[in-house]
Formats: structure tokens, C-alpha cells, sequence
């Protein structure tokens, strides 16, 4: 029975629907798992033991009355506490929001709970999603290291960030599936880093009404999954046009799952030059050229491209993501709700104090930096030459993309120029933990989808570092990419391997 | 770019309602100043009379009727979060002196 918790969705609705399982004995053994492991690994910041046993049973109940809601009826998920889930405390890994409890449910977790799927807990994040490896979160989830979260394949490493509690979660087999958010590359770099499928949706494929905001033009969340046709099943749960959200786009959400195809033969596959310059490790560089082979063997044609503008993508991410936070986090105010000294007893201070010293005591450091990168690149004087500047740079980049498209189906890149790195390597240094994402970031500004999956491990230390491999798709380009990494996961092994933990 | 002054830094801290220390202002004005070398960069890229771009889905000026629905959120949701809260409304600091 504790081997349940390996299950995939696929095959876990598959024995719930066959009647060998029911869904309250998944979600026991994925809760043995989590007192296996997750004292080490951290994952979770908050667990809902009892209130996942009750969705379970009413899973359970649904189902022999012969009422199944969908293909993740009963499934346990695990959600990046970026999410807001009404009722249960969602503090984005600040402590800014250390106790607060959501006056409502986001459209994603609205669309599980009522597709029958079942709440693990809330995954541990980079503060308000900002970072690379999960390290400037509040919250020591990790309580044999009294640290953020570690990553399942080698515990002296980082797992990536944002979502990489999410990432760990699903690598470690304390949950189904999970979901995460992407801005600059945050579903996509731990996917990478712990072995596991995390896609990030084309712009506007999914509402983001009551997901913590903090870059609006970009942020998208997305299925981080242990294959990619459980990333196409719990897309299609999620997607869709929502009123509450009025980026979200109205377009049909096809069956993705049912569509998966994996055969490839003759679609143009685009090798950006750029991707593959200094910087990139070799020993990550040749698992990508590996999986490259891969393809061309199934059928694929390989096609040499060059995206000149792509690496200015970095520089256009770090002006419109900090300009877009400092505007979102400005509602964090200590009025309303979250930390606050008018919750202490500085009561007496003037409305400008209660601003300023609610917000220097709840936010990390990495947020106020960010806050305040924003503040200065859209502050008089400087708008045009920074914030304007990067948006026109960010139409060419798109442009760029647009044409690239007319000549080629999908684009396959690295996903990190390096394998996961070890705790505190980069935390003292922001601009070198900036560079790392320079590979995931041009997706973003540019509203593309883009998977990441398992292609193999390098070897250091002794340990077994996973290392990811990128799809690009166009513009609702969803179906393609899926179908180029189930092709992908039908030839080779490597999502299926596990952490030794 | 030449690092940030101290100055500068406090005009950016009270536009972002931060009260920061000595030792963080010293702090963010090498790191912001790190950064803010880096985006330099985009002076390189010929950007012409290219239209910026703010999103990309192109949707604008997306409408619904203003008519009020009913809301599922009460007042002891909002309440439980908030430093305080009196008959439907948060009680704050005077704005003004």
C-alpha cells in the first residue's frame, strides 16, 4: 500500500475508477510519505492532514454513488502557497502574510477542488515568488536542516525556485501532482532540478484571479507533474476563461490529454544558437545535445536557428517584473490585512509609519530590493530610459519570436545553464542568482508556453544531478509541446527514475 | 553606472514606503546598483519608434455590465485578517495631520 504515493494521475484514476483503491487510501500513504521524508526535504509549509482525508472520504462517497467529477476525482495535489485557498493560511512565504487566512479561493484551486481533487497542503516558494531556489522564503520548512526546502536529489542542494516546494513535493512522492506559478521561469527551473514535468501556460490560457500577484504581464501557473500527460490532464482542469480575470483569454480548452499524440516525425524543431553559449555547462550541454539526438532519431527535423535579441531578455525581465511588484506589493500596507504594527503596540504611530515600518518588518530582503528596483525604474526621470525602453525591447523580443515560429513548430533549449546548486552558493549574491534564469526568462515577456522535462543526470559530488530539457511553443502552442515531451517520455526512462530518499 | 547614493536611496525607500537602516541602505545601494549596471545593456538595442509593448494577449479594454452580484465573502472573512474592523469598515490612522 505505501507504494500508492508513486502513482501518477493517469494510473492512480485509473485503480480508483477499476475500484482496487479508493481515494482515501491514496491519501494515507501519500500522508506516510510526508512522515517519511518531509522532516528532511520540507516541502510543505502548511499540511492539511485532516482536511484532505475528508475531501478523500467525499471522493469516495461521490464515486459509489456513481458520481466521479473528473480524471483527478480523489487525486491528492499539492499547491504553492501562492495560492489562495479559502480558509487556509496562505502567507506567499512571508511574513507579511504569516497569518492569513483568504476571504476567497483562487480560480486554479477553485477548478481542482471542484474537478474532486484533493488539498495535501500549501509548498514552500521563494518569498512571493521571487528567486531561484526557494531560499529567501521565511519559512525553515526543512526541520532536520532549519532551512527552506532541500532538494530531494542531493539534500545539500537547492531544489529551484520560485515553486520549489512544489517541485520537491512531486520528485519526493509526497503528492500526485502539484501546481506552481512561472514569471521568469519559476515552474520550469525546478522541474528541471528535481526531475519532475512543469509546464507554464501560454499567456492568458489560465486565470489568475487569487494567485498572489507580482509581475501581472507575466505570471502564469501551471501543472508540476511526475509525467507530461499528467501535466496535459491537470491543464486542462485549470485553464480556461474567467471572468475575474480579465487578461485571461477566451479560447476553447481542448481535450489535451486525450489528444497526445507522440508521434513527431517531420516537425521542425529550432535550435537557438544563443541558448547554447558561455556559461552553459558542458556537462548540462551534453545531456541537451543528447536529447536533441533523441528527436532527430523519432523523426523530427533539426533546424539551426538564431534568436540575436533573446539574451536582452534578462535585462527587459529585471525592469518590467521589479516596476510590475512594486506595484503589486504596494497593497500590502498593513491596513487592510497581514502584518502590521497597528497589530502591536506602536499603535500610536502616524499612517506613513504603519506603511513604512509594517513593510520593512514583514517583507524578506529580496522583496524590498525588488520593491525598490521597481520604484526606480518608474520614477520620474527614469521611466523612458528604463521601464519604456524595456517594453519596446520586449516587443522585439516577441516580434522575434513571431517569426521564428512561421519557420519552425517548437524551439529545444537548456532549462539552466547549471545543475542544482548547493545552499547559499548564490544567496549573498543577487546579480549572479539573476543570470541563472537567463535561460527560462525569454518565454515570459513574451507570453510563450514552455515545458520542462526530465533528460538525465550529471554527476557530481557523487551525486545525481537532474538536468531538464525545454520546449518552446508558439502562441497556444500547448498541444505541440506536450506531444513533443510525451514523444520524448515514450523513448526514454528518465521521468521515471526516483531520488534515493 | 556609478553606485546609487545615499540619497538616492532614501528617495527610493520613501517611494516605496520602506524604512530601511544604515546598514541595509549601504546594503541595496551596491545590489540595486549591480543590477541596475546589468539592464544598462538595453541601450544597445536599437529601439526606434517601436510601440511598447505592455501585453502580450492584446486584449483591451475588456467589459462586463456594472450591475451588483452577490459576493460569498463576509465580513468575518475580512475581519480575521484585518488590525480592525468596525460595522463594515476598517478603522485606520488619520490621513491627515
Amino acid at each position: 500500500m505505501d507504494n500508492l504515493c508513486r502513482l501518477t494521475i493517469k494510473e492512480a484514476s485509473g485503480k480508483l475508477a477499476k475500484g482496487e483503491i479508493t481515494s482515501v487510501d491514496l491519501t494515507r500513504a501519500v500522508f506516510e510519505r510526508i512522515k517519511d521524508v518531509e522532516s528532511k526535504v520540507g516541502a510543505y509549509i502548511t499540511l492539511c492532514e485532516e482536511k484532505a482525508l475528508g475531501m478523500a472520504e467525499a471522493s469516495d462517497q461521490r464515486r459509489k454513488s456513481g458520481k466521479v467529477l473528473s480524471e483527478i476525482d480523489g487525486i491528492p495535489i499539492a499547491v504553492k502557497d501562492l495560492f489562495l485557498t479559502k480558509g487556509v493560511k496562505t502567507t506567499a512565504a512571508s511574513k507579511i502574510l504569516e497569518d492569513f487566512i483568504p476571504a476567497y479561493e483562487s480560480t486554479v484551486t477553485k477548478k481542482l477542488w471542484e474537478a474532486g481533487a484533493v488539498l495535501v497542503g500549501k509548498t514552500n516558494l521563494d518569498q512571493f515568488a521571487m528567486g531561484s531556489s526557494t531560499e529567501t522564503s521565511a519559512y525553515n520548512t526543512s526541520k532536520e536542516f532549519n532551512s527552506t526546502t532541500r532538494n530531494p536529489w542531493d539534500l545539500a542542494r537547492i531544489p529551484g525556485g520560485s515553486s520549489g516546494g512544489s517541485a520537491a513535493a512531486v520528485a519526493a512522492d509526497m503528492c500526485i501532482a502539484a501546481v506552481g506559478t512561472d514569471t521568469g521561469g519559476s515552474i520550469r527551473q525546478p522541474a528541471s532540478h528535481c526531475s519532475i514535468t512543469g509546464l507554464k501556460p501560454t499567456y492568458g490560457r489560465v486565470s489568475r484571479y487569487g494567485t498572489i500577484a507580482m509581475a501581472s504581464s507575466l505570471d502564469q501557473a501551471g501543472p508540476m507533474t511526475k509525467t507530461v500527460e499528467d501535466a496535459a490532464i491537470l491543464l486542462r482542469v485549470i485553464s480556461g476563461k474567467d471572468k475575474f480575470d480579465a487578461t485571461s483569454f477566451e479560447k476553447e480548452v481542448p481535450d489535451y490529454a486525450g489528444n497526445l499524440k507522440s508521434d513527431i516525425k517531420a516537425t521542425k524543431i529550432g535550435i537557438p544558437k544563443e541558448f547554447f553559449g558561455e556559461g552553459l555547462d558542458p556537462k548540462v550541454e551534453s545531456i541537451v545535445r543528447n536529447a536533441i539526438k533523441v528527436y532527430e532519431n523519432l523523426g523530427a527535423e533539426i533546424i539551426p536557428v538564431s534568436l540575436p535579441l533573446a539574451h536582452y531578455a534578462l535585462a527587459v525581465y529585471y525592469i518590467l517584473m521589479p516596476a510590475e511588484v512594486s506595484s503589486n506589493l504596494a497593497r500590502y500596507d498593513g491596513i487592510r490585512f497581514g502584518h502590521s504594527i497597528l497589530k502591536s503596540d506602536k499603535k500610536s504611530k502616524s499612517l506613513e509609519e504603519v506603511y513604512n515600518l509594517s513593510r520593512a518588518e514583514g517583507f524578506g530582503a529580496e522583496a524590498q530590493r525588488r520593491i525598490m528596483l521597481g520604484s526606480y525604474v518608474l520614477s520620474a526621470g527614469y521611466y523612458d530610459a528604463y521601464y519604456k525602453k524595456a517594453q519596446k525591447v520586449r516587443r522585439l523580443i516577441s516580434d522575434e519570436f513571431d517569426e521564428i515560429f512561421k519557420k519552425i513548430d517548437l524551439l529545444v533549449t537548456p532549462v539552466s545553464p547549471v545543475a542544482a546548486f548547493k545552499f547559499g552558493e548564490k544567496a549573498n549574491d543577487p546579480l549572479s542568482m539573476y543570470l541563472s534564469d537567463i535561460l527560462t526568462v525569454p518565454v515570459n515577456p513574451a507570453g510563450l508556453p514552455a515545458i520542462s522535462i526530465p533528460a538525465g543526470f550529471i554527476s557530481e559530488n557523487g551525486k545525481d544531478l537532474p538536468v531538464g530539457l525545454q520546449l518552446i511553443g508558439p502562441h497556444w502552442g500547448e498541444q505541440a509541446i506536450l506531444n513533443a515531451g510525451h514523444a520524448f517520455q515514450k523513448a526514454t526512462d528518465w521521468h521515471k527514475a526516483k531520488p534515493k530518499i | 553606472m556609478a553606485k546609487l547614493s545615499k540619497e538616492e536611496i532614501e528617495h527610493i525607500a520613501k517611494l516605496s514606503r520602506l524604512e530601511l537602516s544604515d546598514k541595509e541602505k549601504e546594503l541595496y545601494s551596491h545590489q540595486l546598483s549591480d543590477v541596475l549596471a546589468y539592464v544598462e545593456q538595453l541601450k544597445q538595442v536599437d529601439t526606434g519608434d517601436v510601440e511598447p509593448m505592455a501585453n502580450v494577449t492584446g486584449l483591451q479594454n475588456v467589459w462586463r455590465e456594472d450591475k451588483v452580484e452577490s459576493s460569498d465573502i463576509s465580513y468575518e472573512d475580512i475581519s480575521i485578517n484585518a488590525p480592525e474592523f468596525r460595522e463594515g469598515s476598517f478603522v485606520v490612522p488619520g490621513v491627515f495631520e
